[in-house]
């Protein structure tokens, strides 16, 4: 009876691994979009780039969500936790090293010195700047502690419902991905962004792009990992049929012996 | 060992004498390896090399991940960034650490519920099921620590919660629960005494993996008909047994190989699947999450622990026979512990006479019972208490009791069982013997029992 177990668990092992090859990157979008947190009355589902197990980030995305990033969110978000440098990472932005130097001081970025007891203008080793805001959470792993990851960022942005509720002196606005009220007001409209390679700027494309940028930022070796994956499963797959093939061969001696005997007297 | 015969181990050359004489640890290993296995092992029985490879899977990860990990609540959460994004493979060893306990946990509850289907746990076998509670429970000790490290708000109100329960208990819990924290909540001290114990008790496990491997060595392994290896005569011992090396131990990694191949498909490409968003938040004491929930393998007991509320019978009536001392919080962590106490009881609660399962036709029944209902209290663990899923815990708790205290005890006297096999052989006959040529190709063939 048990062998019918075994079998299914030898078989649920092996869906496993093809769910995990279906299933795709909602590890990385968090868990199924049904699982009701309390925040996620409705989050849509994009299609990005680096889904599944064969998508990748999309270079250019990752630019242009780092533009909207530094021109809407870091104006109170912070990224304490992402290195400057790694925007010249392979599998990441793959910007050239001098555009990152050019970038810090383009947008004037300066960091905390706790020897200097002062600000002082940012390396690439540094990280980014920490939220400016207190009541703004840092966006380094935003895309990992949301269920739904990067579909949760961009449902986010795009869905404000344009009511809005004073409340002890502040304004909430309602959004029906946060399912409630938020104190962030709408940070992205249609053209808010003008991109330098032309592409579209209105509200959807450029939540997306943002999300796919934070994406990157909250899992910066999705690349390398699902590199890995990919040898992994196929040396551990070819080991297996080698050693069914020796198992079954070492067996096989003991197995026609038994033939030979009559079965049950 | 085992007292089932078979070839010993002769130091033939002159170097191997010397040592032999002097220290019998190549006589040690020969017998470890060469041991007598009943030949009609099934694929059940492969789990315990899975846990071996877990066991030291997630050792040599976490000595690699705590040189870079930092025990202090203002950079822990950090550090582990740290090795996520800096640490040259750091992301993969801290996936594969995380997601190794995972694989650990499901192997485990595989080789408990074949030992319980088998009745593996029966004599002379009932120090190995022991020894085996005990890793289990320090098992689910050890992981429980691991995730409180990379302080996320999971592991924060994780640790609050269960640390908590210890205060439940009557009178001294609270000084307990201090004790444990190392103050009066969960703060700077019990990250760093929990690193110290998550870093130990592996170790700990490690010996009692190799008390369990002694003790059934010494009582040979159980094997699907739980008919026991004949040991009168070396002919007889050889029809029922092969050596371990090399038959059974490239049937384990044939299936080691399968299982890490699906292991590594999630690592690659869904780590964070069986993990908790809010783990990705930094532990802030002022913000308690909306549903804590801990990991998917505590959820049965954990369901066990929600299950038993103000407003159930047993639980009045408990709470007014004590004078209150035992409130319902008490109850639900004495029927949590309770729930494998009772499981590693088994030995001495079940009284048939028949060890495996393959024989018993009511208690296959119960028995998969069990298993559904170890499969619904998980859901349940994962879900609100609220609308049916208290009802449905309690339930599921109950059967879980029931079928220890009451089932095994009572279908020993009232089951009929089935006509077992007379020996090993005659199973391993049965089962390969009569197969006609086309079905002996066939793939079932490569199946070395049942």
């Amino acid at each position: 009876m048990l062998r019918k177990l075994s079998l299914t668990a030898l078989a649920a092992a092996l869906v496993a691994s093809g769910a995990a090859f279906a299933q795709e990157d909602h590890g990385e979008e968090g868990e199924s979009h049904s699982a009701a947190g309390d925040h996620s009355a409705y989050i849509e589902n994009y299609s990005f780039s680096f889904e599944g197990p064969f998508g990748s980030y999309d270079e250019d995305q990752l630019l242009r969500g780092l533009q909207v990033y530094t021109e809407v969110c870091s104006a109170c978000h912070g990224l304490r936790y992402v290195p400057i440098r790694t925007l010249s990472d392979e599998g990441g932005p793959n910007m050239p090293e001098d555009q990152v130097r050019a970038y810090i001081e383009q947008n004037g970025l300066e960091v905390w010195d706790p020897a200097l007891r002062d600000y002082r203008p940012a390396t690439p080793n540094d990280n980014f700047p920490m939220s400016s805001l207190a009541n703004a959470p840092d966006l380094s792993l935003m895309a990992k502690a949301r269920v739904g990851g990067a579909d949760y960022i961009a449902s986010l942005l795009t869905h404000y419902t344009g009511e809005e509720m004073e409340q002890a002196g502040s304004i909430y606005y309602e959004n029906e991905t946060y399912g409630g009220y938020l104190a962030m007001q709408p940070p992205l409209s249609d053209g808010y962004v003008e991109f330098q390679d032309g592409s579209p700027n209105d509200l959807h494309h450029a939540a997306q792009d943002v999300a796919a940028f934070l994406m990157w930022a909250a899992e910066p070796h999705m690349m390398a990992r699902k590199a890995m994956g990919f040898t992994a499963v196929l040396m551990l797959g070819l080991l297996s049929v080698l050693l069914y093939l020796t198992n079954k061969r070492i067996w096989a001696p003991i197995k026609a012996r038994v033939k030979d005997q009559t079965p049950a007297e | 060992m085992s007292g089932i015969p078979h070839d010993h181990y002769e130091p033939n050359t002159r170097a191997e004498k010397w040592l032999h004489n002097r220290l019998p640890v190549v006589s040690l290993l020969y017998d470890t390896l060469m041991i007598p296995t009943p030949k009609n092992l099934n694929w059940m029985w492969i789990w315990g090399i899975v846990l071996v490879f877990c066991l030291v899977l997630q050792i040599a990860t976490g000595i690699v991940l705590v040189m870079h990990y930092t025990p202090q609540v203002d950079m822990a959460f950090a550090s582990v960034e740290h090795i996520m994004r800096d640490v040259n493979a750091g992301w993969a060893i801290r996936y594969v650490h995380a997601n190794g306990a995972s694989l650990f946990f499901i192997a485990v509850y595989f080789h408990i519920f074949r030992g319980l289907y088998y009745g593996s746990y029966k004599a002379p076998r009932e120090v190995t099921w022991i020894i085996g509670m005990l890793i289990y429970i320090l098992m689910m000790g050890t992981a429980f620590m691991g995730y409180v490290l990379p302080w996320g708000q999971m592991s924060f109100w994780g640790a609050t919660v269960i640390t908590g329960l210890f205060g439940a208990i009557p009178l001294i819990g609270e000084s307990i629960q201090t004790w444990l924290l190392g103050g009066p909540a969960v703060d700077n001290a019990t990250l760093n005494r929990f690193l110290s114990l998550h870093y130990l008790l592996p170790f700990v496990i490690f010996g009692l993996v190799l008390v369990h491997v002694w003790a059934f060595h010494t009582t040979g392994n159980n094997n699907p008909t739980g008919v026991e290896v004949r040991r009168t005569s070396r002919k007889e011992a050889d029809a029922d047994t092969l050596p371990f090396w090399p038959y059974f131990v490239i049937k384990d990694l044939f299936a080691l190989a399968v299982v890490l191949t699906a292991f590594f498909a999630v690592v690659g490409f869904m780590p964070n699947y069986l993990g908790h968003p809010d783990n990705y938040i930094e532990a802030n004491p002022l913000a308690t999450p909306a549903h804590i929930v801990p990991e998917w393998y505590f959820l049965p007991f954990y369901a066990i622990l929600r299950a038993f509320t103000n407003d159930v019978w047993i639980v009045i009536i408990t709470s007014w026979i004590t004078g209150g001392i035992v409130d319902a919080k008490f109850f639900g962590v004495v029927a949590m512990f309770g729930a494998i106490l009772v499981m590693a009881l088994a030995p001495w609660l079940d009284t048939s006479r028949v060890r495996s399962g393959r024989y018993r036709p009511m208690f296959k029944w119960w028995f998969w019972l069990l298993v559904v209902d170890f499969v619904v209290l998980t859901y349940a663990g994962a879900q609100p208490a609220e609308g049916i899923w208290p009802a449905v815990s309690l339930i599921g708790a109950a059967y879980w009791f029931a079928y220890f205290l009451v089932i095994l005890p009572i279908l020993g006297i009232v089951e009929k069982p089935l006509p077992e096999p007379q020996t090993i052989e005659q199973d391993f006959i049965d089962h390969y013997g009569h197969k006609d040529d086309g079905a002996a190709t066939g793939a079932t063939a490569s199946n070395p029992a049942e």
